[in-house]
């Protein structure tokens, strides 16, 4: 068994799965015009991915190898369907502004990547403290970029006005193209301070 | 007339890849190459148009009489993936040379979040079966138009002098950035 500080630290920072794996990319570019609806789909996605580890991991000796792609696809299916009901039960709000994005969890490559790379092959115990730490690398991802996008393209923080209004905002960054150039750029910013390090 | 709007505003207005975000994975990672690229249009083309059929009688025909629409996602998604794997069969066994040319492309189609996508706002916008259709043709070759520019564009800027930071995605993803605002400025052309 793992040393599950271990395995959450190697999801949230090692193996982010935005900026190092590169994977689950449509959600991310696509909710993160505000901070909030960032986190919400981070977490929404983080609650997903730790049901569905747990139940593929518990499931892994009984499901046949051949058809494993299909039963782990109606596992997540399953769980995206509840957490899309408990959001429109208890925050509507967010639920509407994330809109096309709930339904769309389930092909979140993220989320199959890891039932197919870590649930399927280690223990319910291992597998939930994955889930928890890729969830949780995710949703700081996404809370960063919208963060980043809210403040250039609204002058807002969590819909606090920090800018005055005086200050020119570029609408361009809450906007489909800003998505691109803030997360290319944060790449870039990354990749710069890995390749300093070596050097 | 409002059929072939319906066509435009998929390809230019509500892009899927530029302005809906969906099916960014395949768009960044089989773009290296314009001829990469056009197989996997042609494949999206080819499975979006009988998704967005056979989705829509799946809801219609199965889901709503039994009254479990809630279910649409799992059925969806069912669906598609049967369908991917139908299609990937029939297609060995008819017409081996189109199978060759689409090769790996095939069964990576089923998690592309475009098809699961178009089948979705199918059924919230209550589209009837030629206007499902029709929407899934325009998204699809929306994406096939975005992902082989995108793919001539990586190709000239592959050898091109750039900041070693931005090697790979970054740079990648700023073309995008770029290509999106392009995009931009059919918004408003077409109301639906």
């Amino acid at each position: 068994m793992g040393n599950p500080v271990k395995i959450i630290k190697n999801g949230i920072i090692d193996e982010n799965p935005t900026f190092s794996q590169v994977i689950g990319m449509c959600p991310t570019l696509a909710v993160t015009s505000s901070a909030i609806n960032g986190i919400g789909m981070g977490l929404s996605t983080a609650a997903v991915l730790i049901c569905s580890n747990l139940f593929i991991s518990l499931l892994r000796k009984v499901i046949p190898d051949k058809v494993r792609i299909p039963c782990f696809i109606v596992v997540i299916a399953t769980f995206v369907t509840i957490i899309q009901f408990l959001l429109q039960a208890y925050l509507p709000s967010l639920n509407a502004s994330l809109g096309l994005y709930i339904p769309l969890i389930v092909v979140n490559c993220l989320i199959l990547a890891r039932a197919e790379a870590f649930a399927s092959k280690n223990s319910p115990i291992d597998s939930i403290f994955d889930g928890i730490g890729m969830g949780l690398g995710f949703t700081v991802a996404l809370g960063f970029l919208g963060l980043v996008r809210e403040f250039i393209g609204a002058g807002t923080l969590f819909n606090v006005t920090v800018l005055p209004d005086a200050f020119p905002k570029t609408l361009l960054f809450v906007m489909a193209p800003g998505a691109f150039f803030t997360l290319g750029c944060l790449m870039a910013l990354l990749n710069y301070f890995k390749n300093k390090k070596k050097a | 007339m409002n059929l072939i709007l319906l066509v435009l505003a998929g390809i230019f207005v509500n892009n899927y890849v530029l302005s809906q975000f969906l099916g960014i994975c395949p768009f960044l990672g089989v773009s290296k190459k314009v001829e990469t690229a056009t197989g996997m249009g042609v494949a999206v083309i080819f499975v979006i148009t009988i998704a967005c059929a056979a989705a829509y009688m799946v809801y219609n025909f199965i889901l709503v009489p039994l009254n479990i629409t809630y279910l649409y996602n799992i059925a969806f998604i069912l669906v598609i993936a049967a369908l991917v794997q139908f299609v990937e069969m029939f297609l060995k066994k008819s017409s081996p040379s189109l199978y060759q040319a689409l090769g790996v492309f095939l069964p990576l189609i089923t998690t592309n979040c475009a098809v699961l996508g178009v089948a979705v706002v199918n059924m919230q916008k209550g589209y009837n079966f030629i206007e499902a259709i029709l929407n899934g043709i325009g998204g699809a070759a929306g994406f096939a138009l975005a992902i082989i520019l995108f793919a001539g564009i990586r190709e000239r800027i592959e050898f091109n002098d750039t900041p070693k930071a931005f090697d790979g995605f970054p740079l990648a993803l700023v073309t995008a950035g770029i290509m999106s605002i392009a995009f931009l400025g059919f918004q408003g052309l077409i109301k639906i």
